[in-house]
């Protein structure tokens, strides 16, 4: 087909309404204007097998695996972690017996902040935001009756995370099963801490270590655990666009990859454990083409630059969560529906894992009804609606094609920006990255206070509703019973053993051993998470954060 | 001219969204107010302290990790024993509507909910403000 005849008969078709002229301009979410219409003239330059390929084949745009869903739906992944170890293995049996396929922990922000229950800092947040950790001998509850082999487990820790993985790794021995059998994803991602979520503990270089020393110790004996998931979600819950999402991600990965190389290890014993975690958003297709155009970007990237022979360390294997930052406290009932139409585009992007939200997160921890209508979702998604009759249902529509070239060459430039400022690590402490995103929040917020972007429900079809008190209270004792449990375990233990292996580990720590077994050995002496980061305080000091306003 | 309205913007506790707060220092900033923003992981004495030494006329905070009971009301005690209780103080993020009405009484001023606008805190603030 000549290209210059489409155009002319788009330019003749443009004047056919003259209404079509006075439509205001539509622009993405990151700022280029939308057509009004998409022709074959705007993917002609498109090559096929360059930039699309077969799914499972380089680069991987159309899905990582060559037969996707229909070989195997996605794991659905709901996102849980109550007031106490014993709650939080409750709910972990129900959502099991409800037909959910891998388990994924949230933990309070004591445990994510390496403190005790018992730490003057933890008054107040202990089994708040998720399940708390101190010692082994809660994990051993969490997980109580789960046979860790026929499980995968997610856990969304960070700084602490080689502390959980020890204990994870404990807890599948208790059970009788060898390391390599073990299946899960540690959040581990410390850089984007620093920007938007908060959790961070040590400066970037021994946060840095301390993930290299996980992929070290996984690469040899725990291969099946994705030892890092590198987080876009949490800086596009920050406000940041989709561009910046992928951006800013896969310059971190950069930074993790890099260490690793630099710490000798070979690209493809890593790279294929790297997973992810995106956050897919109200615009449906332009959410879809994100990821299209992020699997390319990232094949192209490992291949290319750092050398992967191995196609699994090309493959961007990816969960994601429906956005918690769109849902409103207002009309609660309307957030059913844009969690589904989410999880829809996370589906036609073909991710490997989702998390849908539950319609009253904006409100409150959510109830059983709440999480069992975000498992609905995507159950009906997964067998009502023929979304996975084909893989890559929306590849060759000239718009999506046009959209996910164009987030290919954004996402590109971003990308060469950081880098050009040293990488990743620069662009953090020199406030590059959190300004961005916070700029952007903010003209966010004003768009929507001038009522240029519809909130529905909140600047939009607005009603008045009654407040209602939330059932969904934590239970108020849980921080007690847990401080309790605390001190009921130090009593007990042999403070000779956790003295000794918490002096073991001080010593790694000055060096550069990899701190792994140390930290096992450490937490099967029962020695707390506390105790264990302190000790890594001490030696490593704290992250000081960058003001930016 | 009359004095420019300064605030203290605070996230207690360990709580690492902040997001809304960011938002809602650079609202205060266009409105026309003087902002200080102390940044993460903040205990109730600092905060009062920062407060009292920054000679601020309104102390902002910002809870969505559910631990609000804990720090809201020791910052208020914390006011009420330095003598401070002309510092306005206002919160905003995920509080129940129970525990809302729990915490006015014990001296926090208004507690904003999800949704609710900068004009509005921008406004509300310069109706409650007591200037010294």
């Amino acid at each position: 087909m000549d290209q210059s005849k489409i155009k002319e008969a788009k330019t003749k078709w443009a004047q056919s309404d003259p209404g079509l002229a006075k439509v205001a301009p539509r622009h993405t979410d990151w700022g280029d204007p939308v057509e009004k219409l998409y022709t074959p003239a705007d993917v002609s330059e498109q090559d096929y097998l360059e930039q699309l390929g077969f799914p499972g084949e380089h680069p991987f745009a159309r899905g990582v695996y060559p037969s996707m869903y229909l070989g195997r739906p996605w794991t659905v992944r709901q996102y849980s972690g109550y007031d106490s170890p014993k709650d939080t293995n409750a709910r972990f049996r129900y959502l099991l017996e409800q037909g959910q396929t891998g388990l994924s922990v949230a933990f309070d922000l004591p445990t994510q902040i390496g403190y005790d229950s018992d730490h003057p800092m933890s008054a107040g947040e202990v089994g708040k935001v998720g399940v708390p950790v101190d010692t082994l001998e809660d994990m051993e509850v969490i997980f109580e009756g789960l046979p860790l082999d026929k499980l995968s487990t997610s856990m969304t820790i960070n700084a602490p995370s080689a502390i959980m993985l020890a204990m994870y790794v404990s807890i599948g021995k208790k059970q009788g099963l060898e390391p390599k059998v073990l299946r899960g994803t540690l959040q581990n991602d410390v850089l984007k801490e620093y920007t938007v979520r908060g959790t961070y503990i040590f400066p970037p270089k021994p946060s840095i270590r301390l993930v290299t020393d996980i992929f070290e110790y996984c690469s040899k004996n725990v291969p099946r655990f994705n030892t890092i998931n590198v987080a876009g979600y949490h800086m596009r819950e920050a406000g940041c666009s989709a561009v910046q999402e992928i951006a800013f991600a896969f310059s971190n990965a950069i930074a993790y990859i890099e260490a690793g190389l630099e710490a000798g290890l070979d690209i493809d014993k890593f790279a294929p454990r790297i997973s992810w975690i995106f956050n897919t958003n109200n615009k449906i297709f332009e959410e879809v083409a994100k990821y299209r155009a992020a699997r390319r970007i990232w094949a192209e990237l490992l291949r290319d630059r750092f050398g992967a022979k191995d196609p699994r360390s090309c493959m961007l294997r990816f969960h994601t969560q429906t956005s918690g930052a769109s849902l409103t406290a207002q009309q609660p009932l309307n957030n059913v529906v844009r969690v589904a139409y989410q999880t829809l585009a996370a589906v036609l992007a073909g991710a490997q894992s989702i998390a849908a939200c539950s319609y009253d997160e904006a409100l409150s921890l959510p109830t059983e009804e709440s999480v069992r209508t975000s498992l609905r979702t995507q159950q009906i998604l997964r067998e009502e609606t023929g979304v996975t009759d084909t893989i890559d249902p929306m590849g060759g529509s000239y718009y999506m094609e046009a959209l996910t070239n164009q987030l290919y060459a954004r996402i590109k430039e971003l990308m060469a920006e950081v880098e050009e400022m040293g990488g990743a690590v620069e662009a953090i402490e020199n406030g590059f990255v959190q300004k961005e995103i916070e700029r952007r929040a903010y003209e966010t917020q004003k768009e929507v206070e001038r009522g240029e972007q519809v909130v529905v429900g909140v600047n939009k079809y607005a009603i008045d509703e009654e407040e209602k008190d939330v059932l969904a209270e934590a239970n108020p004792q849980a921080e007690q019973e847990q401080i309790q449990r605390l001190q009921a375990l130090r009593s007990r233990r042999s403070q000779d053993q956790v003295d000794q292996a918490l002096a073991a580990l001080r010593q790694t720590a000055q060096g550069d051993g990899n701190l792994m077994p140390i930290i096992i050995a450490a937490v099967e002496a029962y020695a707390s998470l506390g105790e264990i980061c302190g000790v890594l305080r001490e030696v490593f000091g704290e992250y000081q954060p960058v003001r930016t306003i | 001219m009359s004095k420019r309205i300064r605030v203290l913007a605070a996230k207690p506790g360990l709580d690492g969204h902040d997001r809304g707060i960011k938002v809602v220092c650079a609202g205060l900033k266009d409105a026309g107010m003087e902002v200080i923003y102390t940044g993460l992981r903040q205990t109730p004495a600092a905060i009062v302290a920062t407060a009292l030494q920054e000679d601020v006329d309104v102390i902002a905070l910002s809870t969505l990790s559910g631990a609000h009971n804990q720090h809201l009301p020791l910052v208020a005690q914390l006011l009420r024993e330095k003598d401070a209780q002309h510092i306005l103080l206002v919160a905003g993020g995920i509080v129940p509507p129970q525990d809302r009405a729990t915490l006015k009484q014990q001296g926090v001023k208004e507690v904003f909910g999800p949704g609710t606008t900068m004009t509005q805190i921008a406004e509300f603030i310069r109706a409650n403000v007591s200037l010294s």
